[in-house]
């Protein structure tokens, strides 16, 4: 019997020495705008052969579940190790400052200066809570074709809004086309417009004051457009509340001339619309106080929740390196927000088309004017935009007037920060 | 004849190898019984409901006492214990309307749009849809060729999950959409069934009757064919009319069905939101944006989440739900009476 037992605890410890080291899960609740969880696939399969140590779980998600499920994981201490995700806002207090975990900070700090502050809550925060995995930017996608057919020239780099909406409208008009133009249904894209025309968005203290006179300029011209039919009406006032819809479709089916959307639709006019027509991207229209698009982008974020802290920085420092880094940029067909790939740039492997377009949209990024960058970065940016697009949306179908419909946006914009306080 | 037989031997055979299933099981479990009998007494009831009861109180019960505590307390923590007690307030801010008949003078606009646009929902909806239930009903009733087949076909759309209605909607009603495809081919001028205010408001009604009123005819076919063929034997050899039969016997005998399509229609219609938000995401502006759309967008969809206004939003919601049980319970007693 005293053998038997002997015998058994020199198996089980034999075992338990033969048995590899306990992997670390590191899962990452990831969405696409195209194949970029498809790409981080790939990548963290070459990271899990050279560390074995930690296997990466990679559950894809719709954008809705970013939007709406993980913030109230995260709030029930539930919730991924990792999110890609673009609204850093809702879900700011439970990320894991990874500077002390990282092992280049310095590397950091050069390499993602302007886009790493849009994760901080406030403006003495210096902490390191994710990757930067895209640095997108606003522009005008336009059908040349249907340009080339109605004989009326591409509107130049100064032309302005006004300017870009009478030449869709030209172009619509002697191609029989549905509408001239469509913005995405976002407060974002409409940002754009209204910085260009002087809106600040804050006050001198730093509050948010949304509307001034600046953006009542744009407000007014983009609530007339849509009166007018020179915006395709559908896109924002079919849909009530502050809900998202783009106007993709429209375009790719050529109903509309003019679609204000931005750079993560790259692979998605390449795929959809093949040789159905020619496509460029256009100057960022101007206004009088800016010809700027709004920057956006996503971001790898760590959660504190994660049991394995160490293991998470690793791979976010392996994803940051720049080899890897230009890789994933390259493949998914991103603009760099890493500032020594912004100088050195990437090599895309794009069709013409694409690849002129990539060099627009990088041109139309030096473009953007640091009050843009302030308001995708301001922790409470969802919430003007929500107001934006529900409000101004009320004006388009007549509920309000465009008075009431500014005096609202104030309203809703204050009782929200009011809540969140 | 000799097909039969071994058919209705496997029968036998199956019959009598589940009744020996049953008493072995009956058997394991009488000595157990007994001695839980003997030392719990009367307390072996709990040891019945216990389960349910656990299960109702964790998905129920919680989630209600959660509800109002929620609707009582402030901040965008959603855990109970770090949300500070704040009262009335939410209710309050709810409530405040310089004029309560115009919704833009209200401090929550947008609430007592769906409040007004819930109202208006309920009374047309719930009206059209049980006409409607009771006339394909009464069709139905009658012996007709295909009669199964029309039974299936009304009652197709309720197997539909929500959004697949909504879906298969908004792609015929949306601008380029089927519909007005067809009015095109036909040579007509296409209209934005889905951008005018009027318009998408009835379309949310008609879609809602399309997808539910096959449930609703379905409890009344059944009220409808437990009413005695006799009654009416009496009633032809009394020389009675249709309409006075209809008046004066199948209403009358409809009514306990009647009244359950009555009031399940109501609570439905107080709580459309799915196929509507899919369907229009509550506009143009505000037209179709209703109560539940309310609670949901200010409790989840923002990124300032006010689970305190989302809850006493559906506290309202469920005093008025109760108003709605307690007066189906009045007219059941009263027609029971």
């Amino acid at each position: 019997m005293g053998m038997l037992r002997v015998a058994l605890t020199a198996i089980a410890l034999a075992a338990c020495l033969a048995a590899p080291a306990l992997a670390a899960d590191i899962r990452i609740a990831c969405y696409s705008d195209a194949n970029e969880c498809e790409v981080t696939q790939d990548l963290a399969q070459r990271f899990m052969q050279a560390n074995s140590d930690i296997r990466i779980i990679i559950d894809r998600v719709p954008f809705k579940a970013i939007q709406e499920s993980l913030p109230v994981q995260l709030a029930a201490g539930q919730g991924p190790d990792i999110a890609r995700t673009t609204d850093f806002g809702a879900i700011a207090r439970y990320f894991l400052d990874l500077r002390p975990l990282v092992k280049d900070a310095a590397y950091w700090d050069t390499n993602f200066a302007d886009t790493l502050a849009w994760m901080r809550t406030d403006p003495n925060d210096k902490g390191i809570y994710g990757l930067p995995t895209q640095l997108t930017v606003t522009a005008p996608i336009v059908n040349a074709t249907l340009f080339e057919q109605a004989g009326v020239p591409l509107p130049d780099t100064k032309a302005t809004w006004d300017d870009w909406a009478a030449a869709a409208d030209k172009v619509a008009k002697a191609t029989k086309t549905q509408a001239g133009m469509a913005l995405d249904r976002s407060g974002h894209r409409f940002a754009a417009g209204a910085i260009s025309y002087g809106a600040k968005y804050f006050a001198a203290d730093g509050t948010p004051a949304p509307i001034d006179d600046g953006f009542r300029a744009f407000a007014d011209r983009f609530v007339n457009w849509n009166k007018t039919g020179v915006v395709e009406r559908e896109v924002w006032a079919a849909t009530g509340g502050g809900s998202y819809r783009d106007a993709f479709e429209d375009f790719a089916n050529a109903r509309i001339v003019v679609y204000y959307s931005g750079s993560w639709q790259l692979a998605r006019l390449q795929n959809s619309i093949g040789d159905g027509f020619d496509w460029k991207i256009g100057a960022e229209p101007c206004g009088p106080a800016a010809c700027t698009g709004m920057p956006g982008g996503a971001a790898f974020v760590a959660f504190k929740t994660t049991k394995s802290p160490k293991e998470v920085a690793r791979f976010l420092d392996y994803l940051a390196s720049e080899p890897v880094y230009a890789e994933m940029m390259a493949k998914t067909a991103n603009i760099p927000a890493h500032a020594g790939l912004q100088k050195s740039g990437v090599q895309y492997d794009l069709p013409p088309a694409a690849k002129e377009a990539m060099a627009q949209f990088t041109h139309d990024a030096g473009q953007i004017v640091p009050l843009a960058y302030r308001l995708q970065g301001y922790i409470y940016s969802r919430p003007i935009f929500t107001a934006t697009v529900a409000r101004l949306s009320q004006a388009i179908v007549g509920e309000l007037t465009l008075d009431q419909a500014l005096a609202r946006i104030q309203d809703d914009v204050k009782t929200a920060v009011a809540a969140a306080k | 004849m000799a097909e039969a037989r071994p058919l209705n031997l496997v029968r036998m055979m199956a019959g009598r190898g589940l009744a020996a299933a049953y008493a072995g099981t009956m058997n394991i479990l009488e000595l157990p019984m007994r001695v839980a009998q003997r030392s719990l007494g009367p307390g072996l009831a709990w040891l019945f409901v216990g389960p349910n009861l656990i299960v109702f109180s964790l998905f129920t019960f919680l989630p209600i006492v959660l509800n109002i505590w929620y609707a009582f307390s402030g901040s965008t923590n959603l855990l109970p214990s770090q949300r500070p007690w704040v009262g009335l307030d939410n209710m309050r801010a709810l409530l405040s309307c310089q004029n309560h008949f115009d919704p833009s003078s209200c401090q929550r606009d947008l609430f007592w749009h769906g409040v007004y646009n819930t109202l208006e929902f309920v009374v047309l909806q719930v009206t059209l849809m049980v006409a409607l239930s009771l006339i394909t009903a009464l069709a139905l009733n009658k012996k007709v060729i295909g009669q199964g087949f029309f039974r299936a076909a009304f009652f197709y759309p309720v197997l539909l999950s929500p959004v697949v209605v909504a879906l298969i909607w908004k792609w015929i009603l949306q601008r380029n959409g089927v519909l007005n495809g067809v009015i095109l081919s036909a040579g007509g001028t296409p209209f934005d069934w889905l951008l005018d205010a009027r318009s998408a408001f009835s379309w949310t009604v008609f879609v809602s009757i399309w997808a539910h009123m096959g449930f609703y005819t379905l409890i009344l076919l059944a009220g409808l064919q437990a009413i005695p063929r006799d009654v009416y034997e009496a009633a032809e050899m009394d020389a009675a009319p249709p309409w006075t039969r209809f008046r004066r016997i199948t209403l009358p005998l409809l009514m306990p069905s009647f009244l359950v399509v009555v009031v399940l229609a109501l609570i439905r219609a107080v709580q459309i939101f799915d196929e509507v938000f899919v369907l229009t995401g509550g506009g143009p502006g505000t037209a179709t944006t209703y109560l539940v759309q309310f609670i949901y967008e200010t409790g989840f969809a923002q990124q300032i989440r006010e689970y305190g206004m989302a809850s006493a939003a559906s506290l309202l919601l469920a005093a008025v739900l109760m108003l709605l049980t307690l007066a189906q319970l009045r007219l059941v007693r009263r027609g029971n009476g």
